[in-house]
């Protein structure tokens, strides 16, 4: 076994050292790999005023406005996907209800932009997007600019630069070299613009099993400053390979979030009520653990002789 | 509706596909006139062949056997503004006139009565899919004059008219209701009655809409679906009804 990295350390640690009270935050994941088990840490830490950035502020979110983490979304689809409504983000922006919440809203191609230009250090992306529509007219950061070579209209975005990005990926080294089969969204991006960022992964492997599949590899260490081995982190979302997406919680999300009470028991008993992910694992159960786990589909290794 | 809506894709087609019944759609077609579609997800998932019934966008069975996984930069600015989609699909709470697509909210924005998930890629999709089909049952409701908010460009409007704003995809070129088919005028874009459902009259769908619907000189009547296409609906492909009840077969 190679030395223990400083960069391996428990969930606990990562969210104490690397996020902080007004923050903007990135838990990213298109669907997959989407973190829960980093928000509910940083539910359990009690961290406010947070600046949340998603495409999809999905279930991991409205669990974040409903603890009363976030000041602020800036957001392209806020619904419960294939279910309906987030409803701890619908009070909060229907009816005001404490905490209120500062809305920035664009389409997806947008916030994807947003953070190709943080990423790349640029202080703008061009898109061709937004005509015809009113999202510029309500965001005030949707502008444009006319092309120096074309004389073509083309709307921009500006960088998205958050101070820290929480990745959740299938295996990474000790080092933070991570690698994602499956849809891997806007996860390159969003790390790249972090100014830190926290990989949390189903197993940490050795590091010649990532030099065995370099093509694999989405994230490099060199921008990583944490690495957690979080199994069941992503729960109810997926990891492709490892367990299914939790369909059937995503269901009962709409009962649970559309009645206060019930939301905050249910925080009580899987977020504030566990000390980690093995204590939210232990409380779901054995039967769907069982149920979600993933069936082999092996995919064929390549030659990468020379 | 899933029927007709499966009937506008021709086989060949790179369709970007939203999940619900443009998916069911997209399934039929593909087992059934069109085996050479090509499903594209905004999730990244490019060629897939999905062998269950995906309940959201990123399913993991659109990856399992998809010919390609994409990054969303890549899905945003090379398949979708590079020009490679064909046929966008949208769905919105309202559509007016000229099929403009709110799916942000239902009143103000800053006091919204319902605050809807907003764009997603919907916005994009309308701006740059080379054609764009509307799937919606018709009410006034869902239907009205002019939309609350525009989410996603039409044919024409208060920013004016496609060609005015030089948009490169040729926006809703149906509307696939629940009683029939709704299309751009030439004239100015707005939406008219052109093909109807067996057993339908005009006369009734133009009450459902907001605005006076006007009806086209030729009014097509649909042919009805298929036993082959229901069975592949009812049986095989939403064995257990979740998009589809007896009526939007």
């Amino acid at each position: 076994m190679p030395p223990t990295s400083p960069k391996l350390m428990p969930m606990r640690d990562a969210i104490a050292r690397f996020v902080h009270d007004g923050d903007t935050v990135v838990i990213e994941g298109f669907t997959h790999l989407i973190c829960f088990a980093a928000a509910h840490e940083i539910i359990r830490q009690r961290r406010r005023d947070l600046t949340l950035c998603r495409l999809t502020p999905d279930l991991v979110y409205d669990q974040l406005i409903a603890a009363g983490c976030a000041r602020k979304l800036v957001f392209s689809w806020a619904g419960n996907p294939g279910v309906g409504s987030l409803h701890a983000l619908r009070r909060a922006v229907e009816k005001h209800q404490p905490p209120s919440l500062e809305l920035e809203e664009y389409s997806h191609f947008g916030l994807v932009a947003r953070l190709s230009a943080g990423a790349a250090k640029l202080p703008f992306w061009p898109l061709r997007d937004y005509q015809g529509t009113d999202l510029p007219a309500v965001n005030p950061l949707i502008r444009g600019v006319t092309c120096p070579y074309t004389g073509d209209a083309i709307a921009t975005v500006p960088a998205l630069n958050p101070d820290v990005t929480i990745v959740h990926a299938q295996r990474a080294d000790r080092d933070g070299n991570t690698q994602i089969w499956g849809l891997y969204g806007v996860q390159k991006e969003a790390a790249f613009a972090a100014k830190r960022v926290i990989v949390v992964v189903e197993e940490i492997v050795q590091e010649q099993v990532v030099r065995a599949d370099p093509n694999r590899t989405l994230i490099p260490g060199i921008i990583v400053d944490a690495v957690v081995c979080e199994p069941w982190g992503a729960h109810p979302s997926y990891a492709q390979g490892y367990y299914d997406r939790d369909n059937d919680f995503y269901v009962e999300w709409e009962d649970i979030s559309r009645d206060e009470a019930a939301l905050k028991r249910w925080l009580d008993a899987f977020v504030y009520g566990v000390a980690d992910r093995a204590g939210y694992m232990h409380e779901l159960g054995p039967e769907r653990q069982q149920r979600l786990t993933a069936k082999p589909q092996i995919s064929a290794g390549v030659n990468y002789g020379f | 509706m899933a029927v007709r809506a499966a009937r506008e894709l021709h086989d060949g087609d790179v369709v970007f596909v939203g999940i619900g019944l443009p998916n069911l759609a997209c399934n039929l077609a593909r087992a059934t006139h069109a085996p050479g579609l090509v499903l594209i997800y905004e999730s990244g998932a490019v060629g897939a062949v999905p062998d269950r019934l995906p309940v959201s966008i990123g399913d993991p069975a659109l990856v399992t056997g998809s010919l390609a996984v994409a990054s969303m930069a890549d899905v945003f600015q090379f398949y979708l503004q590079g020009g490679r989609i064909q046929v966008g699909f949208l769905g919105g709470a309202q559509i007016d006139r000229y099929g403009n697509i709110n799916s942000t909210v239902i009143g103000s924005y800053d006091r919204p009565k319902v605050r809807l998930p907003g764009s997603g890629g919907a916005c994009e999709i309308a701006i740059h899919a080379e054609r764009v089909i509307v799937v919606a049952p018709l009410s006034p409701r869902s239907f009205p004059a002019t939309v609350d908010f525009i989410t996603s460009p039409g044919q024409n409007g208060k920013y004016g008219s496609r060609q005015a704003l030089r948009l490169p995809g040729r926006g809703p070129v149906r509307v696939v209701t629940d009683v029939g088919i709704l299309e751009p005028s030439q004239a100015d874009g707005e939406l008219e009655l052109v093909a109807l459902y067996p057993g339908v009259d005009a006369e009734s769908v133009m009450k459902k809409a907001g605005w006076p619907l006007r009806v086209a000189p030729t009014v097509t009547v649909l042919p009805p679906p298929t036993q082959a296409e229901l069975h592949l609906l009812r049986d095989v492909l939403d064995p257990n009804h979740l998009y589809i009840g007896k009526r939007d077969a």
